[in-house]
């Protein structure tokens, strides 16, 4: 069998290797006035596509900021914003064709929203209502959506790193031309699956995209805590992997980036890995306090990489965007969120047989006895029950 | 019917599944061309490729992490863990995700499909590295089933089930028996039914329960017994999780003793979960304590393998006491 080493020139004198022994570029088209660089090669885009993005980018950004304030108010138990990656999200979401599977970490709701998730939809699993798909059983922003090949978000750091190089391994073996596409931070990229994870799709030859969303922080730690080398790109190449490092704040480049790692994957059944050099602008989570951590300056400098402006001023540009539809855009639907909001938190909660099931496919003896036993007890005190009382 | 090695029998399981369903593909460390290191996969790779069966890197973490996105997508998927003992660094894997793949989407998604074999226990002078029975770790997670079958007849039929099951199974293999146990098995199609366990000997003093390479021990214990007049029921569980607490408490209800038997250490080891609710379903039926033989508190030695192991005497001793209590 032949490998790196025997195809390697031999040397007679110590020389070691570094960091900066692999300087790995970044990928920009967009610059900050929202005119692409001379030299650079536009994706593949045209209107209706440069407004689905853009539809999605004003979408998410309200959600981010209505439901941030939901959660202030006590409505839901606990939120994650996107904001400042959203080019990252859905700019390598409108690569991919509605087959390809994504599985995402936790702060990839623009993806589920492009591929056609509802305002209600949204709304019910941050809920936990009776319409919630998850059944009420995860916190808010765990979604999933079979009909969306959008696959159920899990709290556990990681663990969709590995599953998606089974997943594209099954759709190679299904036939079908599409990949899978796992979205993580760098901060993921410690944990042991995502090396299992790429080690093996490149051993195994799955057509998945890896996205990193490098965007500095996980949760406070920066990325200098976090990890050596020449970013999570070099392990990339480490694992014998086509990789590419792309400005994160920058729609078309990310756009461009996995429209050819897409077709790269699926012709040579083969993994790539996507850089995304970005900025989490909002806090970790809704529990989180960045001021403890970072400076407003900091901060301050990457507004002045906002994503979402530099792709609506490249769609000005082009003729197909105006300051006033993308003002009314956001007006449309501060009052869809709100609206639905308000219906979704008035639905009731899952009834409590819910409570058995789905542990397995059919409930088990022991776990019909436990119900039966809880709801006797439910009966005897409804009042310390509220949300199942009604309902037993 | 045809004489087998459990070895044998879970080969032509395997085979006779990968024919059947052709989305079915069987992986894990040395598992490809070489047949995995007891040579449960022998020939798969030739009769069905290098894409269903196939060997992976050695990442335990990235075999079950895989297993789940396979599964995740329709496939069938059987992974093998090399040794039970190498299931740890997979927990996350398995806990968190294969077992709640189901309940956390709401059912949106599931790994029904998948089915880790692995090889279990001691008695091949493997020391503590290749000889744990971590079973009670995963009946401590709702979501996953667990099988142990203790001869070859029963490993054809039990495995066969574990692949067609709609939940993800932990099928944990007796190694000492690989070659050990020799036996008819079936030919064709041969399915045991999940969660039942099976009375395989009938008596009326004492209810002897184990699993696995332990059915062996409690075998040889009662025939011990039976020198003294001490009839023995003895009943194979089976399936772990769920167990079938009806067929255990019956037989306890008529023989009013009982004693269960594993190899995994007494502490926190699925047999106090066995005797908390037997006590609780056959208290007023009870004529002495329920009885644990079990492995000791410690990790599993190499050189103390027999003193360490819950075998035949301590049992007989066991049984003694508790008729006589």
């Amino acid at each position: 069998m032949s490998n790196a080493t025997t195809n390697a020139e031999t040397v007679h004198r110590v020389s070691f290797l570094d960091k900066d022994s692999l300087a790995i570029p970044i990928l920009k088209i967009l610059q900050a006035d929202g005119t692409a660089y001379e030299e650079a090669v536009l994706p593949v885009i045209d209107e209706a596509l440069a407004a689905k993005i853009h539809d999605t980018c004003v979408f998410t950004r309200v959600l981010d900021e209505r439901m941030l304030g939901a959660q202030r108010q006590g409505r839901i138990s606990f939120y994650m914003t996107c904001t400042g990656e959203e080019a990252s999200i859905i700019g390598s979401t409108a690569a991919l064709d509605d087959g390809d599977v994504i599985l995402a970490q936790y702060r990839e709701h623009a993806a589920i929203r492009y591929r056609g998730f509802t305002t209600e939809q949204f709304m019910n699993q941050m809920f936990s209502n009776e319409k919630d798909f998850g059944k009420g059983r995860q916190m808010p922003i765990h979604y999933g959506s079979e009909a969306l090949n959008y696959q159920t978000i899990s709290s556990p750091l990681a663990t969709q790193i590995p599953q998606a190089t089974g997943v594209a391994y099954s759709l190679k073996m299904q036939g079908k031309r599409n990949v899978a596409i796992c979205y993580f931070g760098e901060g993921a990229a410690s944990e042991g699956d995502f090396h299992a994870g790429l080690n093996m799709a490149a051993v195994l030859n799955s057509p998945v995209i890896f996205f990193c969303r490098n965007n500095g922080y996980a949760i406070s730690t920066p990325t200098d805590e976090q990890f050596k080398g020449n970013g999570i790109a070099s392990r990339g190449v480490g694992y014998g992997m086509h990789t590419i490092r792309v400005d994160g704040n920058d729609m078309l480049a990310v756009l461009a980036a996995t429209q050819q790692a897409r077709a790269y994957a699926l012709d040579n059944n083969a993994p790539v890995l996507i850089e995304a050099m970005t900025y989490r602008l909002g806090a970790h989570s809704s529990s989180d306090d960045p001021s403890g951590y970072r400076s407003k300056d900091e901060e301050a400098k990457w507004q002045q990489h906002d994503p979402v402006k530099r792709f609506k001023l490249w769609m000005i540009n082009k003729g197909w965007m105006n300051e006033q539809r993308d003002a009314d855009l956001y007006v449309k639907y501060r009052e869809e969120v709100l609206s639905e909001l308000k219906v979704a938190e008035k639905i009731p909660t899952p009834h409590i047989d819910n409570i058995i099931e789905d542990v397995y496919d059919t409930p088990t003896p022991i776990l019909k006895k436990q119900l039966a036993d809880l709801k006797n007890h439910v009966k005897k005190y409804p009042e310390s029950y509220p949300k199942s009382a009604g309902r037993v | 019917m045809a004489q087998m090695n459990m070895l044998q029998a879970i080969n032509q399981a395997l085979s006779s599944e990968m024919e059947a369903d052709k989305k079915m593909m069987v992986f894990g460390e040395d598992v490809g061309h070489f047949g995995g290191v007891f040579r449960a996969t022998s020939g798969l790779q030739e009769k069905f490729g290098r894409e269903r069966c196939f060997n992976t890197p050695l990442t335990e973490q990235g075999i079950a992490g895989f297993a789940n996105g396979l599964a995740s997508n329709g496939m069938t998927a059987v992974a093998e863990i090399q040794f039970a003992d190498y299931i740890f660094p997979a927990i996350d894997q398995i806990v968190n995700e294969s077992a709640k793949f189901r309940y956390r989407s709401g059912n949106e998604f599931n790994v029904g499909g998948l089915t880790f074999r692995t090889p279990y226990g001691g008695g091949i002078a493997g020391g503590h590295y290749h000889s744990q029975s971590p079973e009670a770790y995963f009946t401590q997670t709702p979501g996953l089933k667990v099988v142990v079958p203790r001869n070859p007849e029963q490993a054809k039929g039990l495995l066969i089930a574990s692949i067609r099951d709609k939940n993800p199974v932990i099928f944990f293999e007796p190694k000492r028996l690989y070659r050990a146990s020799v036996g008819e098995v079936p030919e064709g199609d041969h399915v045991i039914e999940l969660g039942k366990a099976e009375v395989i000997k009938q008596g009326t003093d004492i209810t002897l329960l184990g699993w696995g390479a332990q059915m062996e021990i409690l075998e040889n214990a009662a025939e011990m017994a039976a020198k003294k007049g001490i009839s023995c029921e003895i009943i194979d569980l089976r399936t772990l999780s769920p167990w079938d607490v009806d067929t255990v408490a019956a037989s306890v209800k008529k023989t009013g003793r009982l004693l269960i038997n594993h190899e995994a250490p007494l502490t926190g080891g699925f047999a106090g979960e066995i005797a908390a609710t037997i006590q609780e379903e056959c208290f007023l039926y009870l004529e002495s304590p329920i009885a644990r033989v079990c492995g000791l508190d410690t990790p599993y030695p190499l050189i103390h393998e027999k003193e360490y192991m819950p075998d035949a005497l301590k049992t007989f001793e066991a049984i003694k006491a508790s008729v006589k209590f």
